[in-house]
């Protein structure tokens, strides 16, 4: 166990086979996280979407209720208070689910930004255990739990149903492992949680199921190119340089942090998020010198990992824009000797097209 | 997994086994089990002097970095380079997955180093914190 932003949480689970079975079970067959530590913010009242448009930069207004997206609260400088997936639960009634480790932080930051707005802001996240069935068979082995139909809800849509009996129970098509999957949010009554937890382990012996801990939710991330803040995404790295404009939507109009953006892209992005694969061996990880091939120190590594799926070494990294083009190589400092890489596109793994 | 008798432990967690004058270096179970999926093993060449408390490679799982400690001094003569593409046999058998062989520089270090019972009783406690 580990202490994760005060959450007691497992880095693998050895019984069940340890971190690489468990990257593997959710690339071809499902794996079972437990996701409570994230935070929940519910946004409701008769100007929640301007509210929820006002501190978040993907468009809001595009949302149908029963549907998902990607986002992220900006400080006005433009850079990361924390990413974000908002979900639509009905007219004005918007759930922010945030990370673990600025939980308080995005709740003050939300209450204190949506003052101006008639709306009203609840901190759900002790209210829910969060459980992420991932994986090509999650979609079977939730569906012998529910009563919902699983092959009606899309990728980032969500729906509500009866769970291991419990009534009204959210289900989102939503994961952190770029593969897909769902995540249920119960009450988090431990007995509860406990029963919905062995029932899913139980539901999905027949596909093999593996709990599933915090390293391979980092490696199945990473694979993915998903940022996780404090590494690829922080408050000192702005929306353009994350390279996640696409979830960015100037034209909606006016919030935080959208006329920084304005203003640095005008004067030009300077640097860049790039993916490596190591072509000497070694594997380049958090924090480790990215230089040139002449030994000029150009960036840093956010993330790296042996990549469990793809069997190569790979990272996510900071260079200045001007060297990061496909294919360009670089070199990462690892135990003070330069290894050789080279500019990959990402997300390094992507899932193969809908299969059900 | 027993812990051969005739090996002797650090607190680091390496083996030594010792053939009169040569030594010959691995890591234990109870490290491998530890570290969880090994994916890379680093280690010098031979002809490279290491020394006793010293690091002399390294040992990546996919999860954790681990400095590998030389239990005595002693010039390299020999390195398991079967593990370069199949690191994995460490945790398959620790004991007989060795890493490298070493022309011993002065064999009464061995005496300073834990028994199969000692090392066994320090990694049991341990691994219960």
């Amino acid at each position: 166990m580990v202490d994760f932003s005060g959450w007691d949480m497992p880095v693998e689970y050895p019984r069940h086979g340890g971190l690489m079975k468990e990257h593997l079970a959710v690339r071809t067959g499902v794996g079972v996280f437990d996701v409570s530590h994230m935070g929940d913010i519910r946004i409701h009242g008769p100007q929640a979407l301007a509210a929820a448009q006002h501190i978040t930069m993907n468009d809001a207004s595009k949302l149908a209720v029963g549907q998902c997206q990607y986002s992220a609260m900006l400080y006005p400088v433009g850079t990361f208070v924390d990413d974000v997936i908002v979900h639509k639960l009905g007219e004005d009634d918007y759930l922010l689910v945030i990370n673990a480790g600025t939980r308080e932080k995005d709740v003050d930051w939300v209450i204190e930004n949506t003052k101006a707005f008639d709306c009203s802001v609840e901190h759900l996240s002790d209210a829910y255990t969060q459980i992420a069935i991932q994986g090509p068979k999650g979609a079977a082995t939730l569906q012998k739990l529910t009563d919902a139909d699983l092959s009606q809800v899309k990728f980032y849509w969500f729906t509500y149903g009866t769970v291991c009996g419990l009534p009204h129970t959210l289900i989102a098509r939503t994961g952190y492992t770029a593969e897909d999957g769902f995540e249920i949010y119960v009450p988090s009554d431990e007995a509860i949680s406990a029963r919905v937890w062995n029932a899913v382990m139980q539901a999905g012996e027949e596909f093999g199921i593996v709990p599933c801990g915090l390293g391979s939710r980092n490696t199945l991330r990473l694979e993915g190119a998903l940022s996780l803040y404090g590494h690829e995404i922080s408050e000192a790295i702005n929306v353009w340089e994350a390279r996640l404009d696409r979830f960015l939507k100037m034209e909606k109009g006016e919030f935080i942090g959208r006329e920084a953006l304005h203003q640095a892209k005008a004067s030009g992005i300077k640097r860049s998020l790039v993916g490596l694969e190591s072509i000497e061996r070694g594997i380049p990880r958090d924090g480790y010198k990215v230089m040139d091939l002449s030994g000029k120190e150009i960036g840093y590594v956010t993330s790296g990992s042996y990549a469990p799926f793809l069997k190569k070494n790979i990272a996510l990294a900071y260079v200045p824009v001007d060297l990061s083009a496909l294919d360009t190589e670089v070199a990462v400092e690892i135990r003070n000797q330069p290894v050789k890489c080279k500019l990959v596109p990402i997300p390094f793994y992507k899932r193969p097209k809908k299969q059900s | 997994m027993a812990y051969p008798a005739d090996f002797k432990y650090t607190k680091e967690h390496e083996w030594l086994k010792v053939d009169g004058t040569t030594g010959t270096i691995g890591i234990t179970d109870h490290a491998q089990n530890s570290l969880g999926d090994i994916v890379f093993v680093e280690l010098p060449k031979v002809g490279t002097d290491i020394t006793a408390g010293q690091t002399f490679g390294s040992v990546e799982s996919v999860k954790a970095v681990s400095d590998l400690y030389a239990p005595v001094s002693g010039t390299v003569t020999e390195v398991n380079e079967a593990l370069n593409t199949t690191p994995e046999t460490v945790n398959k058998d620790a004991h007989a997955a060795w890493m490298i062989k070493i022309a011993l520089k002065d064999p009464s270090e061995v005496g300073a180093l834990l028994s199969a019972a000692d090392y066994e009783k320090f990694a049991g406690e341990e691994a219960g914190h």
